[in-house]
């Protein structure tokens, strides 16, 4: 929704923010090459990763304010259909032998199969949306859990064509970064335009305002499923890619541990805010590395110092709890990264979009 | 005459959950992650730290009339104790923020159980006498299931009993029906939330109790399950509301245990995605859920 009496379009005004993010992930991945060593590469891999994640779940939590549980179920679905498009037909037929045909023939590359994931995962978000996004409030973030628990059950019982709950093997293992980072901007521009969106601004008005966005003719349970369908679809995205990353799927690598880590990483980072999901990965993800070197053990001089395992979990719940207690609503709050000259202009203007969305509200 | 036993005790399980959870969230706002992992510690305060197989007891040897008040008294220190050191700092906070903190919390007490204990479930044997089975109408039943049902019903009047005839009862209610108000009425608020906090350890220590003694085993993720499973017990039964907690809660174990007998044998182990489509319908038609407490409703 741009204002004409605005100089500049929403899109120009808030472009700095996912081009800035942008630019900390290519720097992520420049360290990553320059380091050269394997296991770094890996982990700044998973860091792609969870982005990814982290920015599907803002898509839909931070626009809609409505918590969702259950998002890593279509991160699930994705792996999934990752591993029925891409594995070998040879590996499909021992493994998964209830496959149809057509699909045990067929081998994707990973990318073309990640793309059918995301839309894959999309098509059940809208069949899940259309049912529980009539809900709000405390009782949508539950139906959304029972949807994960649901998912989570039935890929864990159907044997012919999940292989149950042992692991998935033979799909396909893509090492190199630049996949990963290619995904991983991707959804932070597909994030920053369903934001600026007339959908998204929509969106966050009801969130803020939903009596006041009603009367304005915001019909806000289509604007959800919108979010809902479009989180769904990089969930999904993040799911096939998560599965190139290690070449295993198994339904509990995508329940409630993953929910929960993806999860804090956006509240850390602040719910409300695009760079705060990103940054909130980055910070936790390099908190969690840093601690498991010290996990490992450092070595000074003749000795290496370590500390104990289980440390590692412990601290990370501690410093959460800290940042939490003194930023309540994460280290971003509602504001955006922005370029520094944009500022002055409105200085009371915390993101590039809260003007339209208070003209959309009031 | 199985099946009934076998649901509710159960149901009793998720019940006395449901209102461990649904207590804390009416005082404030807060829905507790950090329950299941109370009701672990307050199973691995009966032992020593080791990292064998078969636990080495600590207290769990103390006569049953000890026993059970030095469990229940663990679960409600730890409870109040988190509430002193982290909660007090969350109030007003949005709930997703207390949600978020509240399961970082869980995280530490898990793992913290994890370094002391190492992951491996340990065999326990509390209480063995009652693991012996007794006839009631014709069915055998074992001893443990009467007992937890009896103890259920029990807490359930003891604390309806508590929660309408004492004063500090009395307040309870007020803060969860509307805090503001009750705090203006000269409730104090710091008061009734550690109670509010001590009877929910309280209660998850009972499932603790129960939980070990039914299965044998002491495990760090023992409380996990049940703590779902009671969170959308709480739901369901409408978030803040007591009745409505208990009977979600019975509903729930009911549902899973029919579901298990009724479903022909090949749709078996989707059970519990059954129960939780069954979860999602009732939302969607009492999204307040089945008793709605006063003060919860959204207003425009």
């Amino acid at each position: 929704m741009t204002d004409p009496n605005k100089p500049a379009s929403v899109a120009r005004r808030t472009i700095s923010t996912p081009l800035i993010l942008t630019a900390i992930l290519i720097a992520l991945a420049l360290i990553a090459l320059a380091s050269g060593s394997r296991p770094f590469n890996q982990t700044v891999i998973d860091i792609f990763l969870r982005v990814i994640l982290v920015v599907g779940l803002y898509i839909f939590i931070g626009n809609s304010g409505v918590m969702s549980f259950g998002h890593i179920g279509f991160t699930c679905l994705g792996g999934y259909a990752a591993a029925w498009l891409t594995m070998p037909p040879m590996m499909k037929q021992t493994l998964l032998p209830g496959l149809p045909n057509w699909l045990m023939q067929l081998q994707l590359p990973y990318w073309a199969g990640a793309l059918i994931a995301a839309l894959w995962a999309a098509l059940w978000a809208a069949v899940f949306g259309k049912i529980l996004l009539r809900l709000s409030g405390i009782a949508a973030s539950i139906a959304t859990f029972a949807m994960l628990a649901m998912i989570n059950t039935i890929y864990s019982n159907w044997e012919s064509v999940t292989a149950a709950t042992s692991s998935v093997v033979g799909i396909p293992i893509v090492r190199t970064i630049w996949p990963y980072l290619i995904a991983a901007i991707l959804s932070v521009f597909i994030a920053w335009a369903h934001a600026i969106s007339r959908a998204g601004l929509a969106l966050r008005a009801a969130r803020d305002e939903p009596t006041a966005a009603a009367a304005s003719g915001v019909d806000i349970t289509k604007e959800r499923l919108i979010a809902f369908v479009i989180s769904g679809a990089v969930m999904g995205m993040g799911g096939a890619l998560f599965a190139h990353s290690i070449g295993v799927v198994t339904p509990d690598t995508f329940y409630l541990t993953l929910t929960f880590t993806s999860l804090s990483m956006l509240v850390v980072g602040g719910i409300g805010s695009l760079s705060g999901a990103v940054l909130g990965v980055v910070i936790l993800s390099s908190l969690i590395q840093a601690l498991r070197w010290l996990e490992a053990g450092v070595t000074v001089g003749s000795t290496t110092f370590g500390i104990p395992n289980g440390l590692q979990e412990i601290t990370l719940g501690i410093v959460m709890i800290v940042i939490l207690a003194f930023r309540p609503s994460g280290i971003m709050a509602n504001s955006e990264l922005i370029w520094p000259r944009a500022r002055p202009e409105k200085p009371d203007e915390m993101s590039g979009t809260t003007p339209t969305q208070q003209g959309v509200t009031k | 005459m199985q099946t009934l036993f076998d649901a509710l005790s159960l149901g009793s399980l998720y019940a006395l959950g449901a209102l461990g959870i649904a207590l804390i969230f009416g005082v404030m706002r807060l829905v507790n992650f950090a329950h299941g992992d109370v009701i672990s510690f307050s199973v691995f305060a009966l032992l020593w730290p080791s990292t064998d197989a078969v636990a080495l007891v600590f207290a769990g040897d103390l006569p049953w009339f000890l026993l059970i008040p030095f469990v229940l008294l663990m679960g409600a220190g730890l409870s109040v104790l988190c509430e002193l050191i982290i909660f007090r700092r969350f109030r007003g906070a949005n709930p997703a923020t207390m949600m978020i903190a509240s399961f970082a919390l869980g995280f530490v007490i898990r793992y913290f159980l994890l370094m002391l204990f190492s992951s491996r479930p340990k065999s326990i044997s509390l209480l063995p006498a009652l693991s012996q089975p007794v006839e009631i109408l014709g069915a055998r039943i074992p001893l443990l299931q009467v007992i937890t049902i009896v103890a259920t019903i029990a807490i359930l009047f003891a604390l309806t009993a508590f929660l309408k005839r004492t004063r500090f009862g009395l307040e309870m209610r007020a803060a969860a029906e509307n805090f503001t108000m009750a705090r203006m009425l000269g409730v104090r608020a710091n008061r009734v939330i550690m109670g509010a906090f001590a009877l929910s350890g309280a209660l998850a220590a009972a499932i603790g109790l129960i939980l070990a003694s039914q299965t044998g085993t002491a495990d760090i993720q023992m409380g996990g399950a049940v703590m779902l499973m009671a969170f959308i017990a709480t739901v369901i039964g409408g978030l803040g509301s007591l009745p409505g907690a208990v009977l979600a809660g019975f509903l729930l174990g009911a549902a899973s245990v029919v579901m298990q007998t009724l479903l022909p044998i090949d749709a078996r182990p989707f059970r519990d995605a059954f129960v939780y489509g069954a979860v999602i319908l009732v939302l969607i038609f009492r999204p307040q859920g089945l008793i709605a407490a006063p003060g919860t409703k959204e207003r425009v």
